[in-house]
């Protein structure tokens, strides 16, 4: 059961770097084969500093922590009980490899449909680069079945 | 390069389809993406969970989705990205990504472009719809 008294609550900061391995394993995991995301030339060749992350990679970043779903399970989502309703990225500035990204989260809302049987909570977060860019904004909604 | 010009409301983005999602895809998936969630690798946890067998991660087609739009214009000139999940994604799906620019319009400095996105399977079912909005010169 999620607590409407949860509105607000601010999630642990957290960071993560970007690194050339993890990144191509990212594209050979989901078939990317443009070679700006895997090789460092040709990435370079077309204007990046070095490997740009794909459009998504942001929210694998954000789970690059111990127990990602820590924060959910501590306000009554348990992780077999919840699926991933909606996801929001929005960009201001690139992010490639070597950059060091922090996420700030908070609980944005809680609401409830078909008289609790669905449960459903949105988290924001803001993403910021080393040099203290905002680099892009997230929004995840998380609906819990009862 | 696209030009803002060059594109007209209707168009559609070149399609792409993936290969069937298979246990290895989603294993390799789970550690690349850093979502371990145990419902999408483990048929143990799942059927403790009352599913039948593991479904695949949902950002695995948003990665889909990405590698549409970064196939048709320059990442940098995507400004936003916005998914809703309409159903679970079954293991062996074969997932078909496609765009139509619904809108064109003038914001501030930038000339930017709406695109609607489906990620449908096999069957048509629809597993997710979604928008982008892109910034042309």
């Amino acid at each position: 059961m999620l607590d409407k008294r949860d509105i607000g609550k601010v999630f642990p900061k957290t960071t993560a770097e970007v690194e050339k391995g993890r990144l191509r394993f990212f594209a050979k995991a989901i078939g990317e084969s443009n070679p700006i995301y895997i090789d460092e030339s040709s990435a370079k060749a077309a204007g990046y500093s070095s490997l740009p992350i794909p459009p998504t990679f942001l929210f694998s970043l954000k789970m690059d922590v111990p127990n990602p779903f820590k924060n959910y399970e501590d306000i009554g989502a348990p992780l077999e009980k919840i699926l991933h309703a909606n996801q929001s990225f929005n960009y201001h500035k690139p992010v490639v490899t070597g950059d060091v990204v922090t996420f700030e989260s908070f609980v944005d809302d809680v609401y409830d449909k078909k008289g609790g049987a669905l449960e459903f909570l949105i988290e924001k977060t803001k993403v910021t680069n080393q040099l203290g860019h905002h680099v892009a904004d997230l929004q995840t909604t998380l609906v819990l079945r009862n | 390069m696209k030009t803002y010009d060059q594109i007209e409301v209707g168009d559609e983005l070149p399609r792409l389809t993936s290969k069937a999602i298979s246990r290895t895809t989603l294993a390799l998936f789970a550690g690349a993406s850093g979502d371990h969630n145990p419902m999408h690798i483990d048929i143990d946890f799942a059927k403790k969970a009352g599913i039948d067998d593991v479904f695949a991660h949902g950002m695995l087609s948003v990665a889909y989705l990405g590698r549409l739009l970064t196939g048709w214009v320059e990442q940098p000139a995507i400004k936003s990205l916005d998914v809703r999940f309409t159903s679970i994604t079954q293991l062996y799906a074969e997932i078909t990504c496609s765009g139509v620019v619904e809108r064109k319009f003038e914001q501030g400095d930038g000339k930017l472009i709406e695109v609607s996105l489906a990620a449908i399977d096999q069957s048509n079912d629809t597993k997710i719809i979604g928008q982008a909005v892109i910034q042309l010169n």
